[in-house]
């Protein structure tokens, strides 16, 4: 293959990464515009969505719509379950306490997923056949397009629910003034529980749609939401078209850095990034930069 | 801060005596334990609490918090081990030049991210630590890869070898002893009253002319020292090491020992790490079940008590104490 070829094909598969972590992104920036905290629960989010895929799917042999429909489901119902459970609870409200909570509960359900799939990575087969699609000379497999229509389709969804609908417009005035929208006859403590349930959901899509490219295993989701995280802070933390722009830049770096520099150091790429990030313009791509108030 | 205070008064004048306490534990201990695994059990705690305390003086009194400090950890272990094991440097020199290598590798780490506001300290540190996880797993022709770095020398002083547990044990906890000692004194002085300032409030803190950004840096390089030094203690004590144990969750662990002995509490910091350590060591058998029981029980104290378990039960104590002199009158 010719280098052009090559670059036009790491691209490719760039931004198919790129298209998960962007959602993985989009999940971490619900929870921090809801309640301000960095939630590491995200990874069990994008691994118990891979994991209860291949029960559904591969496993149990439930027809595909509806195992996308139990897996991503059962995971926003945990996400909700989180909110409602440990994280409104808690007896301190400090940022630091409630990051470290979802740590906890983040350990607990990785270990709970070791003990029922164990340690194996789960192939799952691909939602529509493996024929190559050749496109410019780069191979283009369906799931790739499985992968960009579904994130298609979740941003215009969002995008619908954040300015169309009173709900997301609700969740958007708290994340703006809890205490303002509170105030205006907003709920709430049902804005963050569908915050957590929504995080749920999209960490659990982002886990499901790349299980048949990568496999799957109890903690698939640990690498992917760090970089999800990365890519959120690359875009601008909060930021939801930064957290798109973001995953895509550094899903296609990540691609180009290993395809042609090494592939060993290919996830200190990511990471690399996200230091320099934060070095240089700590606000992100997109981030406006928020002013402290004291 | 009041609960706090009246928690740290009643600390510092019993501080003395808890200091001469813990030397007679260190000192008496290792004549009446037999058990050899008891002794690797209470290094690995002595390792810990070096790492522990230090990250508490950043955590509970400089209000940031590090998810990098397994890399500065394994820094101290990695470096020693490759300039005592391939470049022959004698093992205590070696040990100097990896707390100053990590300590200015800190200072770049945390300048930048701790002259913002806000928990971006979190977020450096944790691609920090794991782009050094990856250096220590991907450069193996230096750090001899996954498989680990063996055959690194004991630590001696003149004809005294370190070579068992039982030796070990007076050096590490010599070491632990000292880094707590240090940490005393550290907050009761003027950089310790301007440390607590910052917590309280960094805006008022620094209208009040304290310089927070600079004891924030000072503080979090101080801390990736005393990692580095148990790391090397930890290289030169069991003469190999592996990435896997400076990986991601030995800086959730060490963070976690943190809270749950108490955030801003140096005996509480002593006391998470020897907690969490030996609960994890009676974990072991059961592996499997490790991180689910490590994950609840942080979740559980962070939910129930998140002043940490002992400022926690004291202030619960304290509390139905009053309430009792309250009813009396």
């Amino acid at each position: 293959m010719e280098l052009h070829q090559q670059i036009f094909q790491y691209i490719i598969s760039g931004l198919t990464l790129g298209a998960i972590y962007a959602v993985i992104a989009l999940g971490f920036n619900i929870i921090h515009n809801a309640t301000g905290i960095v939630n590491f629960v995200q990874a069990e989010f994008v691994t118990l969505g891979g994991m209860l895929m291949y029960t559904f799917y591969s496993f149990l042999k439930v027809p595909l719509p509806l195992s996308l429909l139990f897996s991503t489901a059962a995971v926003t119902f945990l996400g909700a379950l989180i909110e409602r459970g440990p994280i409104r609870m808690a007896k301190s409200k400090a940022i630091i306490v409630l990051v470290f909570i979802t740590i906890g509960i983040s350990s607990t359900l990785r270990g709970t997923a070791l003990l029922v799939w164990g340690p194996d990575n789960m192939p799952i087969p691909s939602f529509s056949g493996e024929k190559v699609i050749r496109i410019f000379g780069a191979a283009i497999l369906p799931q790739h397009l499985w992968i960009f229509g579904i994130t298609i389709g979740i941003v215009i969804f969002l995008q619908y629910f954040f300015h169309r609908t009173l709900t997301g417009k609700a969740m958007r005035a708290v994340s703006v003034n809890r205490r303002a929208a509170s105030l205006a006859g907003i709920n709430v403590n049902w804005m963050i529980l569908l915050s957590f349930a929504m995080s749920g959901g999209l960490g659990a899509l982002g886990g499901i749609i790349i299980a048949p490219i990568s496999t799957t295993s109890y903690d698939t989701g640990v690498m992917l939401s760090l970089k999800g995280f990365a890519a959120a802070i690359l875009g601008g933390y909060g930021n939801s078209t930064g957290a798109i722009v973001g995953g895509l830049i550094l899903g296609v770096l990540e691609s180009l850095g290993a395809g042609l520099i090494s592939s060993k150091f290919k996830n200190a790429f990511a990471f690399l990034i996200l230091l320099l990030v934060l070095f240089f313009k700590p606000s992100g791509l997109l981030g406006r930069g928020e002013a402290e108030r004291v | 801060m009041g609960r706090q205070s009246g928690y740290n008064m009643f600390f510092r004048k019993k501080e003395n005596l808890f200091l001469i306490l813990l030397a007679l534990l260190i000192i008496f201990i290792p004549l009446t334990v037999k058990n050899k695994y008891y002794f690797t059990v209470m290094n690995v705690v002595g390792l810990n609490t070096i790492v522990v305390v230090g990250l508490n003086l950043l955590i509970g009194f400089a209000g940031q918090i590090s998810l990098g400090h397994a890399a500065f950890y394994g820094m101290g272990a990695y470096l020693s081990a490759i300039l005592t094991s391939t470049y022959h440097f004698p093992p205590w020199p070696a040990m100097v030049v990896a707390m100053l290598a990590t300590g200015v590798v800190a200072y770049f780490v945390g300048y930048p991210s701790l002259k913002l506001r806000g928990h971006y300290l979190v977020m450096a540190t944790l691609g920090f630590g794991i782009i050094v996880n990856i250096f220590m797993v991907e450069l193996d022709s230096v750090t001899g890869g996954p498989s680990g770095f063996p055959g690194i020398p004991n630590l001696s002083i003149g004809k005294l070898i370190f070579d068992n547990d039982f030796k070990n044990f007076y050096l590490i906890w010599a070491f632990a002893f000292f880094s707590i000692l240090v940490s005393l004194n550290l907050v009761s002085s003027r950089v310790g009253r301007a440390l607590k300032a910052i917590h309280g409030s960094e805006v008022a803190a620094n209208t009040l002319g304290v310089d927070t950004d600079k004891y924030k840096t000072k503080i979090f390089v101080l801390s990736a020292i005393f990692a580095s030094l148990s790391g090397s203690l930890y290289a030169h004590y069991l003469t190999f090491i592996s990435p896997r144990s400076f990986d991601f969750y030995y800086s959730i662990q060490v963070v976690t020992m943190v809270i749950v002995g108490g955030m801003g509490s140096i005996w509480g910091a002593f006391f998470g790490a020897g907690l969490l350590t030996v609960l994890s060591e009676i974990l072991h058998v059961a592996e499997k079940y490790n991180i689910i029981v490590y994950g609840a029980i942080l979740t559980l104290v962070l939910v129930s008590l998140p002043e940490g378990v002992i400022v926690g039960l004291y202030n619960f104590y304290r509390r139905r104490k009053i309430k009792a002199l309250i009813e009396e009158e």
